[in-house]
């Protein structure tokens, strides 16, 4: 038997034991008892994806103060006022820079942003720290926007 | 002959693991025990769930641990009556109080028993109990957050193992006396001779209340009974709900040598309390209250922080002072009862001798016929004992060595393990025909079978939790580790699929379907309902306060820093109390906290949560304080540094985080 026979020989095994194992592995996973759920079929949205947002003037007040209220529990640690870089991007000219529906979306929707969406892939890959969820709702979210647009001096 | 039949058991107990270990004669067929599709069977592909999951006791280790099924792969410690340093419980100033008791602060426990709460005697999923065995407790573990929720010390209790086994609508968790002592009347333990056991050693059951929407528990009533030993216990469920029955050795009340002087009656008993009628005469105002005292200890999730207080009074029920009212009968038990189960409908309850060759099965029906008819042998230090073929259902006959323990499938089967023939061994419960065996390695201790305790198991598997493990596993020195084994039992024949390491020492455990407790685990605390009285809810709120020689600081974590993270003006002589909230707001996301010299553990904070840590400066210095649960990319960078002053001296306090303290914020 010449050398090249025996290499096709040990080709066909290789490939047939990783025929095997592969098909033994799939038959496996199959019957593997009904597991709940999988992981990776939980992806992480916490509410709906944010639609169109119409900004109106003057500011809705409530709005700016629960906003400035959430802002200090759940977001001063990352984000200063100014333009200053903490963790985050600092918020001045945020809503200059940004639309209402990307600045809800990052905070309500994070990790479809990460996936998704250019700018907050940049973003990540200048502050290293993913923006977390910080459990805030779409209203909740309105409100800090419209914290945000007074904040860059709205009316 | 007696003495006979002790020798030849004793020769077994002391052989058996000889005989197990020596190579030529190990059981046959170790390898072959497994089929070829054993592996599928257990094999949870990656991002899978379990199906189950396995509650099971932790033994020595006073903990929980929780396990899936049938992968066998070990997902949490929940600490329990032991300090932990892992995460700070009983080491935080939060948790201290959980191990709090009549005695001090005891840090460790033995935690033998899960009992999984049920409704209709079905499992509903709220709550886990489990005994502590040394210093009598019971804890109640919230099964939503996985975290130890409560504490109860047991009053005139010593040895709690037949314990927190519930009742059909968890309207109690019981609690028995293993090791009588003296009591008097005062609810105290006088100064006697251990040699007077028989005139003044007693034995309890204590019954313990549990609220039916909180589940916070109460020392309701206990019955004062003959000092022996409970040794094991479960409720009747349907027709059998208002009674309960407990194992009882040392019927002898031997105080000394107990292996020899316990094990001398053929019988000992199974005894049955009527616990609704106790129930009623306590409502009724009967019973002595007796002085005691005891901790109750209570975790409120609100303000992240553990109370706890002692209690001081009991109400005592004497069943001899109601002998017409009939609350307590002891039934003839073969030898040494252990194991004390009721089977799914209630009709039957299972007495385990662990020196007998027989397993007897006692029927609820002809006990009641028993009692009416006072078809008693005789009485028992003024308690009726009833006559054993009266309420007889039937014995298994051979059913191999050392009974302990039984569960049952739900489909009219019950599986026994046999500690000394290491064995499984299932039978027809009506027929008494034992219809299957396997081998267990080694020398099986209790057994789990998911819902098996209840009206309604949910079957499938079955969990050996072996006291030897010997050559299954690496040897890792003289110390091993525990090893449960997981067999299918949706067949006839019981097939082994798999093996698996635990931790501590499991004695019992439960199992429940994932579905029922997954969707409603939570994931973090939310930072708005955060009542800590030292919680700094953003970091505007950070700062660090001075009353006299305690410092403490209000601190907040989020990836990654801590706010202060540089503090000045500690002085030698504070107390140092770092208050650390987790300002994040999303799922796994904890942070720790270490300060380098503290004598004291790290803790770990989960989202939303406010934890503390104390610590006393034992020297001058600088010393660093960090993160220790890997956060973010820049979790290294998670640090800071605290002056210590000597004292006396007038440094001032002041604290900044991201300007240097010289040129930083002025204390406030």
């Amino acid at each position: 038997m010449s050398a090249y026979r025996y290499l096709t020989l040990l080709v066909l095994l290789i490939s047939l034991a990783y025929c095997t194992s592969k098909q033994d592995a799939e038959k496996a996973a199959k019957n593997s008892p009904s597991p709940v759920e999988a992981a990776e079929e939980q992806p992480e949205i916490h509410g709906s994806p944010v639609g169109t947002v119409t900004l109106t003037n003057p500011l809705n007040k409530a709005w700016v103060a629960q906003g400035q209220a959430i802002y200090d529990t759940k977001c001063l640690a990352c984000h200063k006022l100014d333009a200053t870089r903490v963790v985050g991007p600092g918020w001045k000219d945020v809503t200059k820079r940004r639309k209402p529906e990307w600045v809800m979306n990052m905070i309500t929707n994070v990790e479809v942003m990460l996936e998704s969406d250019e700018e907050a892939q940049k973003l990540l890959e200048q502050c290293l720290v993913r923006m977390p969820n910080q459990n805030v709702t779409q209203e909740e979210a309105r409100s800090i926007y419209e914290f945000m647009r007074s904040n860059d001096g709205e009316k | 002959m007696k003495i006979q039949h002790l020798t030849i058991l004793a020769a077994v107990f002391i052989m058996g693991p000889v005989l197990l270990t020596s190579p030529g004669c190990k059981p046959k067929n170790i390898g072959s025990a497994v089929e070829g599709d054993a592996a599928s069977k257990t094999y949870v592909a990656p991002g899978k769930y379990d199906e189950f999951y396995n509650i099971v006791s932790g033994g020595f280790n006073g903990q929980i641990s929780v396990y899936g099924l049938p992968s066998g792969r070990l997902f949490r410690i929940i600490p329990v009556f032991s300090q932990f340093a892992e995460n700070g419980w009983g080491y935080s100033e939060e948790t201290k109080p959980m191990l709090n008791t009549s005695h001090g602060f005891v840090p460790w426990d033995d935690s033998h028993h899960i009992a999984l709460s049920t409704t209709k005697g079905e499992h509903d999923g709220r709550w886990a109990f489990v005994n502590g065995n040394n210093t009598p407790r019971i804890a109640r573990v919230n099964l939503s957050t996985f975290r130890t929720d409560e504490i109860i010390e047991i009053p005139n209790s010593s040895g709690n193992h037949s314990s927190p086994f519930l009742t059909e609508n968890s309207e109690y968790a019981v609690a028995g006396t293993r090791f009588s002592y003296p009591m008097d009347n005062a609810g105290s333990n006088p100064d006697v001779s251990i040699g007077t056991y028989k005139e003044n050693f007693k034995g309890t059951v204590s019954f313990i209340g549990i609220n039916p929407e909180s589940g916070r528990m109460n020392v309701a009533f206990q019955v004062l009974l003959p000092g022996i030993n409970f040794d094991l216990s479960r409720a009747g469920k349907g027709k059998s709900r208002d009674w309960f029955f407990f194992s009882c050795y040392n019927t002898e009340q031997a105080n000394t040598l107990l292996e020899v002087n316990a094990s001398q009656k053929d019988k000992d008993f199974i005894m049955a309390v009527n616990w609704k009628k106790c129930e009623e005469l306590v409502k009724a105002g009967k019973g002595q209250k007796q002085k005691v005292r005891y901790a109750h200890n209570v975790y409120d999730e609100k303000v992240h922080s553990a109370t706890s207080t002692i209690e001081t009074e009991v109400t005592v029920i004497n069943p001899k002072d109601f002998i017409n009212e009939g609350l307590v009968y002891f039934m003839p038990c073969p030898k040494s009862p252990h194991g004390c189960d009721t089977d799914p409908t209630g009709s039957y309850i299972v007495g385990s001798g662990k020196l007998a060759a027989v397993i007897p099965v006692f029927s609820f029906d002809k006990i009641q016929k028993a009692i009416a008819d006072k078809n008693y042998e005789g009485m028992y230090d003024g308690l009726p004992v009833l006559k054993y073929d009266a309420v007889l259902h039937g014995e298994v006959k051979k059913p191999g060595l050392g009974p302990l323990h039984t569960e049952f499938d739900g489909k009219g089967f019950a599986y026994t393990s046999f500690f000394v023939s290491s064995e499984i061994v299932k039978w027809n419960i009506e027929s008494l025909e034992v219809v299957d065996r396997v081998p267990t390695y080694y020398s099986i201790g209790h057994l789990c079978i998911p819902g098996g305790p209840t009206a309604k198991p949910h079957g499938k598997y079955v969990i050996a939790y072996n006291k030897i493990t010997k050559d299954r596993y690496l040897p890792t020195g003289p110390e091993l580790t525990q090893s449960a084994q997981l067999y299918d039992i949706s067949g006839d024949k019981m097939k082994l699929l798999l093996d698996f390491p635990t931790v501590g020492e499991p004695h019992y455990a439960e199992a429940i379907p994932a579905s029922m407790l997954s969707p409603k685990s939570v994931k973090m605390f939310k930072i708005e309902e955060n009542q800590h009285p030292y919680a700094a809810k953003g970091e505007k709120e950070a700062k660090v306060v001075r009353e006299g020689n305690k410092v403490h600081v209000y601190m907040t974590s989020i990836r990654s820093h801590f706010t202060p993270d540089n503090i000045e003006g500690v002085k030698m002589g504070d107390e140092v109390y770092f208050h650390v909230t987790n300002l994040e707001q999303d799922w796994d996301v904890p942070h720790g906290f270490a300060v380098k010299g503290s004598n004291n553990a790290e803790i770990l904070i989960m989202p939303g949560e406010t934890c503390t840590l104390k610590w006393v400066p034992d020297r001058v210095g600088v010393v660093p304080i960090y993160c220790t649960d890997f956060c973010s990319a820049l979790h290294q960078e998670m640090q800071g540094y605290v002056r210590v002053s000597p004292a006396g001296s007038n440094v001032p306090l002041k604290w900044s985080t991201g300007e240097t303290p010289e040129a930083g914020m002025p204390s406030k």
